[in-house]
């Protein structure tokens, strides 16, 4: 997990879960942070990866970053924008 | 209150929208609606409040099922003739949603109990089919400031309007008076279409969804009108908050309530539609 330059507020783990509770469980974890604060979500490979960071983004967040773990999952890091 | 991974599931469908999202699931799970009448509005109201996991139902209404209610009044079944009304609905609610709490009022809405019976409640849901209670909860509404979601359904039509005291018109705003007697039929002798009870119910759960989580524009000041048969909607602006109006103007003229005389063939059939 090279190349992070910020500090992560939160984290949550998704890959025990399939969509669409993977961005149900995402947006609990954004509900807890507040305006700025980071969230570090793990993720898995295919529909989840494709639609978690577009339905986050949609919500007004901002994807910061999406590090490919290379074992299947990722590393997805969310900016909460609002309260 | 942390959801569990099963209300997760349940919900997710109501958490995924941005409109609801976590905090609008909350504070379905903390809202308080009462519903007026378990006939052919009150069923479906019941039955999509249930499930959208409203934390608090109450549902009030004297009758018993019978044979003929279940063309529309869909929370029932054949093996429920015979029970009381509020019995048989508060079992469908809670085997839909166990996150549910169901309080049941076996008995008729009366100048009497009603004030008691909407103190606890954040919104009301007429569900009823004639005029003497419609006109009793739309003046209880205002003078308790509850908002509520009027309805009404007849043969092929239905209508809507949703009243937040002070916010918008009021029923008696648009309605002075009840009509005379016999001037309207009522639905037991006109005849309903079952489905529109489906309707127009489902659009006043819609209305006290929409008012809890506070998402989008509520139906106050409008009245929404549906013909079947011609498959039309209508949205129809109301004047403003009535200067005149009996009961929710700033001068009222009406400030205790009424028990308007039911017409006899309405007796029994009582709090429902």
């Amino acid at each position: 997990m090279a190349d992070i330059d910020f500090n992560v507020d939160d984290t949550v783990d998704i890959t025990d879960v399939v969509c669409p509770v993977t961005f149900v469980k995402t947006k609990v974890a954004l509900e807890e942070l507040d305006d700025g604060q980071i969230l570090q979500v793990h993720i898995n490979d295919g529909e989840p990866i494709k639609n978690v960071p577009r339905s986050v983004k949609e919500e007004g967040h901002e994807v910061l970053k999406i590090v490919d773990n290379e074992d299947g999952t990722f590393e997805l890091y969310i900016k909460k924008v609002g309260d | 209150m942390a959801f569990t991974n099963e209300q997760l599931e349940r919900y997710s469908r109501h958490i995924i929208l941005k409109e609801v999202g976590v905090k609008g699931q909350k504070k379905l799970l903390n809202a308080k609606v009462l519903i007026i009448g378990a006939g052919g509005l009150g069923s479906p109201a019941a039955l999509y409040l249930a499930a959208a996991g409203v934390g608090t139902i109450g549902i009030a209404d004297a009758d018993a099922v019978d044979l003929s209610n279940l063309q529309r009044q869909v929370i029932h079944t054949t093996n429920d003739v015979g029970r009381k009304k509020v019995d048989s609905a508060a079992e469908t609610m809670r085997a839909i949603n166990p996150d549910v709490t169901v309080n049941t009022y076996h008995e008729y809405v009366t100048s009497a109990n009603i004030l008691d019976l909407i103190k606890d409640y954040d919104f009301v849901i007429d569900g009823t089919d004639n005029f003497p209670a419609k006109f009793l909860i739309n003046d209880a509404c205002v003078m308790a400031k509850k908002p509520l979601s009027h309805a009404g359904i007849i043969r092929f039509k239905g209508q809507l309007t949703t009243i937040v005291p002070g916010e918008g018109p009021c029923y008696r705003c648009i309605f002075e008076t009840p009509p005379p007697k016999d001037a309207v039929p009522t639905c037991k002798e006109a005849g309903v279409i079952g489905a529109m009870g489906g309707v127009i119910g489902s659009l006043q759960a819609m209305e006290a969804i929409k008012y809890i989580t506070g998402a989008g524009d509520l139906l106050v000041g409008y009245l929404l009108t549906y013909d079947a048969l011609k498959m039309e909607f209508r949205k129809i602006k109301l004047p403003p908050r009535g200067k005149g109006c009996a009961v929710c103007s700033d001068e009222p003229t009406i400030t205790e309530l009424i028990d308007y005389e039911l017409p006899a063939c309405e007796l029994k059939q009582g709090n429902e539609e």
